[in-house]
C-alpha cells in the first residue's frame, strides 16, 4: 500500500494522512539515527497517547457524573442517590459526551488535515490531546455547533497560524473554552448549570454549579445564607469525589489525581508546575481568608482546590509542555503566579466565576517572559562568578 | 482589500497611469491598514456596525483629501521646523468641520462614534500622508493620493464591519438578516438555537479579523511577505 502514497505515487497528495495513521499504529520507518539526539521509543505520538490514557479516569467519571445530574435534572430532586442506577446513568452520560467528543475530533482533525495537505506535512499529533481535552472542559449542555465553532477557532487562530503543534503560545483546548466564554456568555458563563435538559426541570432545582452559587456571595442575593449552608450542600468529600455538577471532566479530584499520577510516573507532566500551582492557589485562598469581609472570601482555602476547574487545570492544562515555562525556576514561578491569579479572579470578579481558565491563558502569554528573565539572571550570576575568579 | 477600481477616462493627462496608480495602489497592495498597519486603533473601535464604518470612512476620506490638498498648496511656504504644527492645525480645522457636520446631520451616529471622530486628528494615516506625500508633491497628485488612501482605509473598515455586524448582531446596516433574536420571540435561525457571537462585538475580534485579512492578502501575494 505504501508505494501508492510515496513521492510520485498515485495518491501522493494524501501522503500526510497516510503517514499520520501508519505512524500512529506502528513505529515510524524513519527514526533519528545521527547526531546528539536522544534515541528513545517515546516520540511525540507516544507522549500524546500517554496524556490521553491519563485522561481516561476523568472521562469515565465525567460520563457517569453527567448522567447522574441529567437524571437529577429530570427528576427535579437534588438529593438523588449518587450510586444507584449506575448503568442507566452511564448510558445517559454516554449520549451526552460521545457527540461532544465526535464533534471536537471531527472538526479539529478535518482542519488539521486540510492544513497538513496544504503544507505537505503529516498530521500534527497535538490535536489528539486537545481534541479530548475540549469535551472534558465543556459544560454538558453546550450546543454541539458551538463546540464546533470554538474548536475551529482554537485550532486555526490558536495553533495553525503560529505554525502548528509546538508553536502555539496559548493552550488550544483552553482557548476554545475562552472563545465560548466570551462569545456565548449566556450558555457558558459558568454560573448556570451545565447539565443537559435543564429547561424541563421541576421546581426546586436551582441548577447552578458550586462556583456559581459561591459567586452569588459577592452579589446582593446569595443562594446560600452563609458558608455553613454551602458546605452542607457541597461537602468537601463530595467535591473531592466529584459528585457535584460541573464541566464534564473537571469535577472529580480523585480521577484527576489518578491522571496526575500517570503523568508524573511517565515523566510527561511537570511536578514543579503542578505542585507550585496548588501551593499558589492555596496561599491565595489563605490570604483571602485573612482579608475576610464576606462569605466567599472566608471559604476555607482547601475548598478552592477541589471545586471548579482548579484541579483539572493544574494537572492537564497548566502542564502543557508547549505553552508552559521551560526553565526550572520559571516553572515554579509560572505555577505559583498562575495558581494565585486563578483564585484571585475566581473570588474577586463575580463576572468570571471560573478564573483558572483565564489565569492559565494569562500565564501562557507570560511564560516566555518568565523564561527570559530566569535565563538572564542565570547569565548574570555566572558572569559575576567569572569576574570574582 | 476592496477591488473597486475608479473608472476614469485615460485620455486626460490628469489621469495618467502614474496618477491612477496613486489611487489604486492603496486599495490593494499598499493598503494603509493591512500593509502599513496604520490607523488600526479606530479600525478596531468603530467597526461594530457597517453604518459607523461607512461614516467614519467618509470622514477620514474627506479630511485626507482636503488636508492633502491644503498641505500641498502650502508646501513651499511651510518652514520645515514647524511643519508638524502646521499640519496639525490643518487636520484639526478639518476634523472640527467634520465633527460639527456629523453632530448636526447624523446625531445618532455621531454619538456612537463619540471621541473617535475627534481622534482622526491623531490618525497615523493622515499625518503619514501629509509628511510622506503632500509635502513633496503637487496638488493634483496629492488629491489622488488622498482619495486612494482614504478609500483604502474606508474599504477595510467596511469589510471588517461587515464581518463583525453579521456575526455579532446578525444584521447588516441595522437590518436583521437571520430573524429576530429578541428573547421569547425568536424566529429564523435563532429559533433553531443559533446565537450571536458576542466576541465579534469586542475589540479583540476586530484585531483577529484584520489579522485574517492580512493573512489572506499575503498568502495571495507572496511579494508582501517580509523576509524574516
Amino acid at each position: 500500500m505504501e508505494p501508492k502514497f510515496a513521492k510520485g505515487g498515485k495518491l501522493e497528495k494524501w501522503n500526510p494522512i497516510f503517514e499520520s495513521f501508519t505512524t500512529l499504529a506502528f513505529t515510524p520507518a524513519q527514526v533519528t539515527s545521527k547526531g546528539s539526539h536522544i534515541r528513545d521509543g517515546v516520540d511525540l505520538k507516544r507522549t500524546m497517547i500517554t496524556v490521553i490514557i491519563a485522561m481516561i479516569p476523568c472521562l469515565l467519571f465525567g460520563i457517569y457524573n453527567t448522567g447522574h445530574w441529567e437524571m437529577v435534572a429530570a427528576a427535579g430532586d437534588r438529593n438523588l442517590d449518587f450510586w444507584s442506577n449506575g448503568g442507566d446513568k452511564f448510558i445517559a452520560g454516554l449520549f451526552v459526551v460521545i457527540p461532544l467528543i465526535a464533534v471536537s475530533y471531527g472538526v479539529g482533525l478535518t482542519i488539521e488535515f486540510i492544513f497538513g495537505m496544504k503544507n505537505g506535512h503529516a498530521l500534527h499529533e497535538g490535536f489528539l490531546v486537545s481534541g479530548m481535552l475540549i469535551p472534558l472542559i465543556m459544560p454538558a449542555d453546550v450546543p454541539l455547533w458551538m463546540v464546533g465553532v470554538a474548536t475551529a477557532f482554537a485550532v486555526i487562530i490558536g495553533k495553525e497560524i503560529f505554525g502548528g503543534t509546538g508553536m502555539n503560545i496559548l493552550n488550544v483546548a483552553l482557548l476554545s473554552r475562552a472563545f465560548l466564554f466570551f462569545a456565548y456568555p449566556t450558555s457558558m458563563s459558568g454560573d448556570k448549570v451545565w447539565m443537559a435538559g435543564t429547561e424541563n426541570t421541576a421546581d426546586g432545582f436551582t441548577g447552578s454549579t458550586a462556583l456559581g452559587d459561591l459567586a452569588t456571595f459577592m452579589s446582593d442575593k446569595p443562594v446560600f445564607e452563609n458558608i455553613e449552608m454551602y458546605t452542607n450542600n457541597y461537602s468537601f468529600i463530595d467535591s473531592f469525589m466529584g459528585m457535584i455538577p460541573g464541566s464534564i471532566g473537571e469535577t472529580s479530584v480523585i480521577a484527576i489525581l489518578i491522571g496526575a499520577a500517570i503523568l508524573l510516573f511517565t515523566g510527561i507532566g511537570s511536578f514543579r508546575i503542578m505542585a507550585s500551582f496548588v501551593i499558589g492557589g492555596y496561599l491565595m485562598g489563605m490570604l483571602l481568608n485573612l482579608v475576610g469581609g464576606n462569605e466567599f472570601l472566608e471559604l476555607p482555602a482547601h475548598f478552592h482546590l477541589v471545586i471548579g476547574g482548579f484541579a483539572f487545570g493544574t494537572v492537564f492544562m497548566a502542564t502543557d509542555p508547549v505553552t508552559a515555562a521551560q526553565t526550572g525556576v520559571g516553572k515554579i514561578l509560572y505555577g505559583l503566579i498562575g495558581g494565585m491569579l486563578g483564585i484571585l479572579i475566581r473570588v474577586l470578579n463575580p463576572a468570571y466565576p471560573e478564573g483558572i481558565m483565564l489565569a492559565i491563558l494569562f500565564m501562557n502569554v507570560m511564560a516566555p517572559i518568565i523564561d527570559h528573565y530566569v535565563v538572564q539572571a542565570n547569565v548574570k550570576r555566572r558572569l559575576k562568578r567569572l569576574k570574582t575568579v | 482589500m476592496s477591488e473597486e477600481k475608479k473608472s476614469k477616462a485615460p485620455s486626460e493627462p490628469l489621469f495618467s497611469k502614474k496618477n491612477r496608480k496613486l489611487v489604486t495602489d492603496p486599495l490593494t497592495d499598499n493598503n494603509p491598514v493591512t500593509i502599513q498597519v496604520l490607523g488600526i486603533c479606530s479600525a478596531l473601535a468603530i467597526t461594530v456596525q457597517v453604518e459607523q464604518g461607512i461614516v467614519m470612512g467618509i470622514a477620514v476620506l474627506f479630511v485626507l483629501v482636503l488636508g492633502n490638498l491644503i498641505i500641498s498648496l502650502l508646501r513651499n511656504m511651510i518652514p520645515s521646523r514647524i511643519r508638524i504644527i502646521v499640519q496639525l492645525v490643518v487636520v484639526a480645522a478639518l476634523v472640527i468641520i467634520v465633527n460639527e457636520v456629523l453632530k448636526a446631520f447624523l446625531p445618532d451616529i455621531s454619538e456612537k462614534l463619540s471621541v473617535f471622530v475627534g481622534l482622526i486628528i491623531t490618525n497615523c494615516i493622515i499625518m503619514g500622508r501629509f509628511e510622506a506625500f503632500a509635502m513633496a508633491n503637487k496638488p493634483w497628485p496629492s488629491i489622488m493620493d488622498g482619495i486612494g488612501n482614504g478609500l483604502g482605509y474606508a474599504g477595510l473598515l467596511i469589510l471588517v464591519a461587515v464581518f463583525r455586524e453579521f456575526f455579532g448582531s446578525g444584521s447588516l446596516m441595522g437590518i436583521p438578516l437571520l430573524g429576530s433574536s429578541l428573547p421569547g420571540e425568536e424566529s429564523g435561525l435563532y429559533a433553531m438555537g443559533y446565537m450571536n457571537n458576542n466576541m465579534m462585538i469586542l475589540p479583540p475580534m476586530a484585531l483577529v479579523i484584520v489579522g485574517i485579512i492580512i493573512w489572506v492578502q499575503r498568502s495571495r501575494n507572496k511579494e508582501l511577505v517580509e523576509s524574516h
